[in-house]
């Protein structure tokens, strides 16, 4: 075992046992806010009006996917709306 | 006697209830089945659900239930004597901390890691989750007076400390962003932010920081004056995403347990220091409230703590890799605060004969002991540093430091979670069954907890109003009473897990005698310390703790009844097997 290995596993034993709760903090928090960015996207797919709907509009067949896995999510394993996603 | 020999002896007991009541737990009461499969592995989603290595996961659980709160218990339990406040930390570890942990974990897991909260709804019935909600709203409102109590006579008796603390607050957010924006080990960056905190120490005691003046100018006490700060803060802070502070400043903070613990125990088997105070204080003077009941509320956690059961089923149990990692996690966690609480112990009976403090002057009664307490852990903590070559007051500051530090952070997430329990209170009494608000003062009280300054403003007040009760704001009686309460609502808490870990046992047709033991003394030490409290507080007219007092009483009852209603139920239905698939 050389110091520099040895130094490795220190690191990695630490950022373990420290680092990867707060990490997931983080990752939790990127999750919520592109769950409400992507819903917002899609206010008009719930027949809601979309003030910034002009736009984004160009945005939304790039998000398609994860619009379907955020209502997949929601608890609807389809979206009802036709000509969304699903 | 060595505080050595004490702390072997208490290791020793505790390795034999990992080894031999853990085990009897794990195979005969909770039945742990690694064929099982763990929700960490059924609803992995890599942020939340995620297999977890069991050692790891101690570390996350250990550090997060471990905080303030079992230093100044034991800190002031000492006053009866060092043989009770020891005793009542051991076998509460060992009989009613481990089976509450541990089986708290267990429950959760086999219902889809559900916290403790839904589990009392769905394990013992819809009313309890009312009474859940009522008993951590007081939980909450008396955690964030006691500790800004505790944070205020800290500032004020170790004005070394305010620099390190202020300064803390940038540097984690510093190294947040730091370690956020780079996908390196955080070892180093780590290493450099506790070593930068501590050099904070030298400047601190060089340029103390004490808030006389401008708390004369406005005509009131230096530690009103910074109980008011506090709230302030905590207003502020709660309000902050959790990853920008409160995550990165819990992260040094798990640091520090780990320090902190080794300069005690460290700094106890250099300097063999003998523990000064008497084995069981016979020269009580009048006016002290007995040991039965009210030392097992004032040590509540570092005994068993029903916090504990909000973070075993609030987030370890999500990480849980195999069910019989439950027993290394739960019940070790609870040997690891145990082992926190006879640290404070020993700090404030042995550790502070080595800064030169007489116990018997520091203890003289039960309002010096309580409002002191943590000022007594900190020179004991000192005291342990001294034998490790840290100046005596630099030592001082450290302790200052790392507790402030834990019950800052306690505040921030207590401010936090209160707002989320008035919100729910708010949606019980406010919401029709159709989501709409109610007519009335309920759907008055539901739209105002639906605004996020309006709801921080109640989870603050409340608080800030029972800190800056009189005499709350000084090291004096008054702190000792919070404190007591702040005691029977943790062991509510933890008497309502009790409650579901044994119901839940009942239903499968096991012995719940473990668990049932530790709830039945906690109940009645509760509901006896409630009423003498009740009794003395109404006696003195303190018509502010005396209604709380009775609120908590009926809290208390409400329990009582529903846990032998459940646990009745529960003995007639036929045993059932598991109800998670695997």
């Amino acid at each position: 075992v050389t110091l520099r290995s040895a130094w490795r596993r220190v690191e990695s034993w630490h950022d373990e046992l420290f680092v990867t709760k707060w990490r997931s903090a983080l990752q939790r928090e990127a999750g919520r806010q592109e769950e409400a960015f992507v819903a917002i996207l899609y206010l008009s797919a719930f027949g809601i009006d979309d003030p910034s709907g002009f736009a984004t509009l160009e945005l939304t067949p790039e998000l398609v996917d994860s619009f379907h896995r955020w209502h997949r999510q929601q608890g609807l394993d389809r979206f009802p709306a036709t000509g969304v996603c699903c | 006697m060595p505080a050595i020999v004490v702390l072997v002896v208490v290791l020793g007991v505790f390795y034999l209830g990992w080894r031999y009541y853990s085990l009897y737990l794990a195979e005969r009461v909770y039945v742990l089945d690694d064929g099982r499969r763990t929700p960490a592995h059924a609803l992995t989603d890599g942020i939340d659900y995620v297999p977890t290595n069991k050692h790891v996961l101690f570390g996350h659980h250990f550090t997060s239930v471990a905080g303030a709160a079992p230093i100044v218990g034991p800190a002031i339990a000492v006053f009866w004597g060092w043989v009770p406040a020891l005793v009542w930390v051991v076998l509460g570890t060992v009989f009613a901390a481990g089976v509450h942990d541990f089986g708290s974990i267990v429950v959760s897991v086999r219902n889809r890691a559900e916290n403790i909260g839904t589990l009392t709804r769905t394990i013992i019935n819809t009313r309890s989750r009312t009474l859940f909600l009522l008993i951590i709203f007081f939980l909450l409102t008396l955690v964030n007076a006691v500790f800004a109590v505790v944070i205020g006579n800290l500032f004020v008796a170790n004005p070394g400390a305010v620099i390190p603390i202020v300064l803390e607050i940038p540097l984690a957010i510093a190294i947040g962003a730091y370690i956020h924006r780079t996908r390196t080990s955080a070892l180093v960056p780590s290493l450099v932010g506790v070593a930068i905190l501590y050099a904070l120490i030298l400047v601190g005691n060089a340029y103390p920081i004490e808030l006389d003046g401008m708390a004369e100018a406005v005509g009131v006490g230096p530690r009103t004056l910074w109980i008011v700060l506090l709230f302030a803060y905590a207003f502020v802070a709660s309000r902050i995403p959790v990853w920008i502070l409160l995550q990165p400043r819990d992260y040094i903070n798990s640091h520090q347990l780990f320090i902190a613990l080794g300069v005690i125990f460290l700094g106890l088997l250099v300097g063999f220091d003998r523990i000064v105070a008497p084995a069981i204080n016979t020269g009580l003077p009048e006016g002290t409230p007995n040991f039965f009941p009210f030392l097992f509320v004032t040590v509540a956690c570092g005994a068993i703590s029903g916090f504990h059961s909000l973070v075993a089923s609030g987030t370890t149990s999500k990480q849980l890799d195999r069910e019989s990692d439950a027993r290394h996690v739960g019940y070790l966690g609870a040997l690891g605060e145990g082992s926190l609480a006879t640290g404070a112990i020993l700090a404030t009976t042995a550790g502070i004969a080595a800064v030169g403090m007489d116990w018997r002057e520091t203890y003289p009664d039960f309002a010096t002991a309580a409002g002191g307490a943590v000022g007594n852990f900190v020179a004991g903590i000192a005291g342990f540093a001294s034998h490790l070559g840290v100046p005596e007051d630099l030592g001082r500051i450290f302790a200052a430091v790392v507790v402030i530090s834990f019950a800052a952070t306690t505040m921030d997430t207590g401010v936090r979670l209160q707002r989320y329990i008035i919100q729910e209170i708010g949606e019980m009494v406010g919401a029709r069954p159709d989501g709409t608000d109610r007519a009335g003062a309920g759907g008055t009280f539901r739209r105002a907890t639906r605004n996020l300054t309006a709801v921080t403003a109640m989870a603050v007040i409340v608080p800030l109003g029972l800190a800056l009760a009189p005499g709350g704001g000084d090291a004096g009686f008054a702190f000792g009473r919070l404190w007591t309460l702040f005691g029977t609502t943790n062991q509510l808490t933890a008497g309502l897990a009790l409650a579901v870990i044994a119901v839940y046992v009942t239903r499968r047709g096991r012995n719940p005698i473990a668990q049932l033991v530790p709830l039945v003394f906690l109940l009645t030490m509760t509901t006896w310390a409630l009423i003498l409290n009740l009794v003395d507080f109404v006696q003195e007219g303190d018509w502010l703790l005396a209604p709380l007092d009775l609120i908590i009483l009926v809290l208390a009852g409400w329990l009582i009844v529903e846990a032998a209603l459940a646990l009745q139920r529960a003995r007639k239905e036929t045993a059932i097997e598991e109800d998670v698939p695997r």
